[in-house]
C-alpha cells in the first residue's frame, strides 16, 4: 500500500532545490553561451568533468570549496578546448559538442576509478540567523548550503548583465547578428569565448555540486543526463534567466517527486517513476515547440568567419 | 599573422588526409597520456593497435572479434550518416539500438520454444520495427511540432535504458534462470541464435547486413535521387526547398533509417555477441557509431574503415587492459580524442592558411 503520508512537505521542497541546483548552475551557464550564439552540446560532459574533478580535489584536499573551484577551473579549459575547436578552427558545433562529451565521459571514468566509494568532506548547511529560525520557512527555504543561494545569485547576476550592462548588451548583438556586431567593431570570437569559458564553469560547478553534495558520491556516468536536461530547460526557458529558474526547480521537482514515490512503494513500475524525469522533459520540449519556440538568438548554432 | 580564407569548395585531398592525420595526432597524444598512466607509449600503442591482428600468440582469438565489434558500429553509423548529411541530429541511436533488441528478442521468446526457420527472420523484422519505432518519436516530433531532435532522441537512450532494466528482470526474465535478471540465453536456442556462418572469421548475419547496408548507403548517397535530395537538405536547405524536397519526408526517412538499422544491430547483437538481454549488454555502440559516422567522412566506404579501426580499438583497448593493466576507460578518451583531432583538422578541409597581413582593399 501507497504511504504518501511519509511525504513531508517541508523536506520535499527543501530537497527540490537542492536537487535543481545543479541542472540550475548547468543551464544558467549554457544559457549566457546561446545568448552569444553558441550551442555547446558539451555540457553533460563538462558536468561530469566537473563532478570527478570537484570530487577528486575535495577528497585530497579535505575542503569541498577548493573542489568546487577546481571543478569550475577543469570544466572551463575543457570549454575553451570547445570554444578554440568551433569558434578558431570553425569545427561544426555540433559535432563538437558530442566530441566533448564522450570524451568528458571517457576523461571521468579515467580519473574517477581510484575514487569510487570514498567520502568526501561536504558543504555545511548555512547558519542564517533569524530567517533559519522561522517555524516552517526557516527548514524549507534558510537552511541549505552556500552553493544552493550561490546559484540563485548567479541567475539573478546573468538576468542584470545582460538586461542592464554594456557588455551584456555586446554578448547579445554577438548571438543575434555576428556580421553585425563584427562590422560594429565588437571582437566576435572572443566575446564568445567568454561566454563559452563561462558556461564551462558553471557546469562545471554543477557538476561538482552533484559529487559533493547530491550524492555525494563519484560513480561513473553519475550526470545521467541532467547536461542534456540543461539544454532542454534553455530551450524551455526560452534563453530567459527567469525561466531558467522555474524550469531547473520544475524539474527538480520532477525528481525529487519520482523518487519519494519509489520510496513511499506507489503502485507505479519503478522503471517507469526513473524515466518520468525524461519523459516530462520530452513532453515540456513538445509543449513548447508546439506554441512556437521564441527568443532564440538568431546566429545560434552558426559559425562565424569574418570574411572581407 | 596567420589567416584562414575559405576554400570555394572543400578540399579532396584534405577530406581523405584529415582522418589519418587525426589518427596519427590521437597516437601520440594518446601515447602521452598511456606515458602520464604508467605504461610504455610504444608498448601500449602497439597492443592497441598491432597485437589485436598480427600477434601470433593471441591474434587467432582477437581477429574474429574485429568483425563482431565492426558490424554493429558501421550499421548503426552509416544510418546516422544519411541523416548527418541532411543535417538531421539523431544520436539517440544507442536507445534505438536498446529497443531493436528488446523487441526482436520479445517477437523470439514469445514463440519459444519453437525451432521453426522463421523464427530468425521474424526477429530479426520486429527488432528492425523496434528500432524504427523508437526513431520515429523524435522524427514525428520534430515533423509535427518542430521539437529539436538532438535533444528528444537523446532523453528516449535514458527511457530506453529504464525499458531495458524493467524487461530483463520482469517481462523477459529468463523463466528458469533461478530469479536472476537476465533473458533466455540465445545461444542455447538454434532456432534464434545469430551464430557464426564461418567458423573463426567472426561473420555472423550482423556482419554481412553492415556490408550490405554499405552497399545500399553508397548506391542510395551516389546514384539515387533520394540520396542527391538528402545532401542537398543539408547543404543548401532553402534550395532544396525550392526544388521540390519535402524537409518533413527527408527527417521521416533519415531518423527511419537510422532507427532501423540500429535496431537491427541490436538484435544480432543480443542474439550472437551479447547472447541474452540483459541490463548492460549495449555497451555504448550507438555513442561511439556518432565517432565512426565522422571519421567516415560520412561516406559508406570510409564509415567502413572507420568502424573496422574504431572496433580494433576496443579489442585493442581490452588486450591493454589486460596485459598492461591500463584502464578501461582510457580508451573511451582516445576515442573521444580521435573526434576531437579529426574536427580540428577539418578546418584544412574547408579553408586555406595565408600568412601575411591582409590588404586593405
Amino acid at each position: 500500500m501507497m504511504d504518501l503520508s511519509s511525504i513531508s512537505p517541508i523536506l520535499l521542497i527543501a530537497s527540490i532545490m537542492v536537487s535543481a541546483t545543479p541542472i540550475l548552475l548547468a543551464a544558467i551557464g549554457e544559457m549566457v553561451v546561446e545568448k552569444s550564439g553558441v550551442l555547446n552540446l558539451g555540457v553533460e560532459g563538462m558536468m561530469i568533468t566537473g563532478a570527478v574533478v570537484g570530487f577528486a580535489l575535495a577528497v585530497n584536499t579535505g575542503s569541498a570549496v577548493t573542489g568546487f573551484a577546481a571543478a569550475a577551473c577543469a570544466s572551463a579549459a575543457l570549454a575553451l578546448v570547445f570554444g578554440v575547436l568551433t569558434q578558431v578552427t570553425l569545427s561544426n558545433q555540433v559535432a563538437t559538442g558530442l566530441g566533448l562529451t564522450l570524451a568528458g565521459l571517457g576523461l571521468s571514468a579515467l580519473i574517477g576509478k581510484p575514487y569510487e566509494g570514498m567520502k568526501s568532506p561536504t558543504l555545511p548547511k548555512l547558519d542564517i540567523p533569524v530567517l533559519g529560525d522561522l517555524p516552517v520557512l526557516g527548514r524549507m527555504l534558510f537552511a541549505h548550503d552556500a552553493m544552493v543561494y550561490l546559484s540563485l545569485l548567479l541567475v539573478l547576476a546573468v538576468w542584470a548583465f545582460l538586461k542592464f550592462t554594456r557588455a551584456g548588451l555586446i554578448l547579445r548583438a554577438v548571438g543575434e547578428s555576428h556580421h553585425s556586431a563584427h562590422a560594429l567593431g565588437y571582437k566576435v570570437v572572443v566575446v564568445r569565448l567568454c561566454a563559452i569559458v563561462f558556461g564551462g564553469a558553471c557546469a562545471g560547478l554543477g557538476g561538482a555540486y552533484l559529487s559533493l553534495v547530491r550524492v555525494p558520491q563519484w560513480t561513473e556516468g553519475m550526470t545521467a543526463g541532467a547536461g542534456w536536461i540543461a539544454l532542454a530547460i534553455v530551450v524551455f526557458a526560452s534563453w530567459r534567466a527567469g525561466r531558467v529558474l522555474i524550469g531547473a526547480y520544475l524539474f527538480g521537482g520532477v525528481t525529487v517527486l519520482q523518487l519519494n514515490l519509489q520510496a513511499a512503494g506507489a503502485g507505479v513500475p519503478v522503471a517507469l517513476l526513473s524515466a518520468s524525469p525524461y519523459v516530462v522533459t520530452i513532453i515540456v520540449l513538445v509543449v513548447i515547440s508546439a506554441r512556437g519556440v521564441h527568443g532564440a538568438p538568431a546566429s545560434l548554432g552558426r559559425p562565424f568567419h569574418a570574411s572581407r | 599573422m596567420i589567416r584562414l580564407e575559405k576554400r570555394p569548395q572543400p578540399s579532396q585531398a584534405w577530406t581523405l588526409a584529415t582522418p589519418v592525420l587525426a589518427v596519427g595526432a590521437t597516437m601520440i597524444a594518446g601515447g602521452i597520456l598511456f606515458a602520464v598512466l604508467g605504461a610504455d607509449p610504444l608498448v601500449a600503442i602497439r597492443t592497441i593497435f598491432w597485437d589485436p591482428l598480427f600477434n601470433p600468440q593471441f591474434a587467432g582469438f582477437t581477429r574474429p572479434q574485429l568483425l563482431v565489434k565492426a558490424a554493429p558500429l558501421i550499421l548503426i553509423a552509416i544510418g546516422l550518416s544519411i541523416g548527418f548529411r541532411a543535417g538531421v541530429w539523431n544520436i539517440g541511436a544507442e536507445g534505438q539500438y536498446i529497443m531493436g533488441a528488446v523487441c526482436g528478442a520479445a517477437a523470439g521468446l514469445a514463440l519459444y520454444p519453437s525451432e521453426s526457420v522463421l523464427v530468425f527472420p521474424l526477429m530479426i523484422l520486429a527488432g528492425a520495427l523496434g528500432g524504427w519505432a523508437w526513431a520515429m518519436i523524435p522524427a514525428v516530433l520534430k515533423v509535427r511540432f518542430g521539437t529539436n531532435e538532438i535533444l528528444v532522441s537523446l532523453m528516449l537512450v535514458y527511457v530506453a535504458e529504464n525499458v531495458l532494466a524493467s524487461v530483463s528482470s520482469g517481462l523477459l526474465r529468463n523463466p528458469e534462470g533461478r530469479g536472476f535478471p537476465g533473458s533466455r540465453n540465445f545461444r542455447n536456442w538454434e532456432a534464434a541464435h545469430n551464430a557464426e556462418l564461418i567458423p573463426g572469421t567472426g561473420m555472423h548475419w550482423g556482419v554481412v547486413a553492415a556490408f550490405i547496408a554499405v552497399i545500399l548507403a553508397y548506391v542510395l548517397m551516389a546514384r539515387h535521387i533520394q540520396g542527391f535530395n538528402i545532401r542537398l537538405t543539408g547543404e543548401a536547405p532553402r534550395a532544396a526547398r525550392f526544388a521540390g524536397v519535402s524537409p518533413a519526408r527527408i527527417v521521416l526517412v533519415c531518423l527511419g533509417t537510422a532507427g532501423l538499422l540500429a535496431g537491427l544491430a541490436g538484435l544480432f547483437e543480443v542474439t550472437g555477441p551479447a547472447g541474452q538481454i540483459s541490463i548492460d549488454f549495449n555497451s555504448g555502440y550507438g555513442f561511439t557509431a556518432i565517432i565512426v559516422a565522422f571519421l567516415g567522412r560520412l561516406h559508406p566506404v570510409g564509415i567502413l574503415l572507420a568502424g573496422l579501426l574504431m572496433a580494433l580499438t576496443y579489442i585493442g583497448g581490452e588486450l591493454a587492459q589486460l596485459m598492461l593493466g591500463l584502464p578501461g576507460a582510457s580508451i573511451q578518451l582516445f576515442q573521444g580524442m580521435l573526434l576531437f583531432f579529426l574536427l580540428a583538422m577539418d578546418v584544412f578541409t574547408n579553408y586555406r592558411l595565408r600568412l601575411g597581413r591582409a590588404e586593405v582593399a
